[in-house]
């Protein structure tokens, strides 16, 4: 059942990168660079992605566990660490950069060409190093 | 005048949030494209392997079987700029392990949530991308 519903979950994530326009590497420069020709589309599939999401969480307060008997994703601590706002500078950096997150990243394999291509595999690259950057980050605070 | 772009873009977006909704109330799990890829690539989501796998099979081939169907001329525009990709490959895939999401765990599924770590998270990967377009295409020109 679980396969199902990741299945089912991929699919709608393919399906919905397509049909917006979100593996045009263009829309999502054009929506970044607000001091160029500016495209506020990524903003409607934001939103419109939030929509069914936040029903979803609602839904996770009136039930005990998913469908398929799992718990749900526990609540992190509401604290804004190096980690969290660091990381997400240097993804943002290379977001803009070249128009991918991993998302469409991923869905480029069918489409993307060689570009995509070496995009993803430098993107799995920097995934397989992260464990190692992250814990020296950390044993460098704590010696600190 | 709302354009036909951001009609798609908003549709698409409902079937993304739609995606998400399945995976978290199916699975009880949250829909970040990094954290499913990653948790493969550094062994970490070793016991959820198989739906992981399974959620990257159905993401490939969906618009695989979609694009032929609507005879659409995709067209990414991905750069042909080798170092350009390997920089921006590296920098996506270390910062999202690093920070623990992107634009979907992040940005859709935290925001959605009002996690404020999602929130700040999306907030800064915003800024810190357009700042990007800032420094390598209006000032440095490499896109």
């Amino acid at each position: 059942m679980r396969l199902i519903f990741s299945a089912l979950a991929g699919a709608l994530f393919g399906a919905g990168l397509f049909v917006s326009g979100m593996t045009d590497t263009r829309k999502v420069q054009g929506w970044l660079d607000i001091f160029g020709d500016w495209d506020p589309t990524l903003a409607f599939v934001m939103g419109g992605a939030i929509l069914p999401m936040a029903l979803a969480w609602w839904v996770t307060t009136r039930r005990t566990a998913s469908l398929s008997g799992m718990p749900f994703p526990p609540r992190a601590e509401p604290v804004l660490d190096r980690r969290l706002i660091g990381g997400s500078v240097l993804f943002g950096l290379g977001w803009g950069l070249a128009g991918l997150c991993p998302g469409p990243a991923m869905a480029s394999l069918s489409y993307g060409g060689t570009g995509g291509l070496v995009f993803l595999a430098a993107m799995i690259a920097g995934m397989a190093v992260s464990p190692v950057l992250a814990r020296r980050l950390d044993s460098s605070r704590a010696a600190a | 005048m709302i354009e036909q772009d951001w009609i798609w873009g908003l549709v698409g977006g409902l079937m993304i949030g739609a995606g998400g909704a399945v995976y978290l109330l199916g699975n009880g799990r949250i829909m970040g494209a990094s954290g499913i890829l990653g948790g493969l690539i550094d062994g970490s989501g070793r016991s959820t392997a198989m739906e992981r796998l399974v959620f990257i099979a159905a993401l490939v081939v969906t618009p695989m079987i979609l694009i032929p169907l609507y005879s659409v001329e995709i067209s990414t525009h991905v750069t042909d700029n080798w170092a350009v990709l390997v920089a921006a490959g590296l920098a996506v895939g270390v910062g999202t392990r690093i920070a623990n999401g992107c634009t979907s765990g992040h940005g859709v599924c935290g925001i959605s949530r009002l996690s404020l770590r999602g929130i700040a998270a999306t907030v800064t990967f915003l800024v810190a991308g357009g700042v990007a377009m800032v420094v390598f295409r209006h000032m440095l020109g490499v896109i």
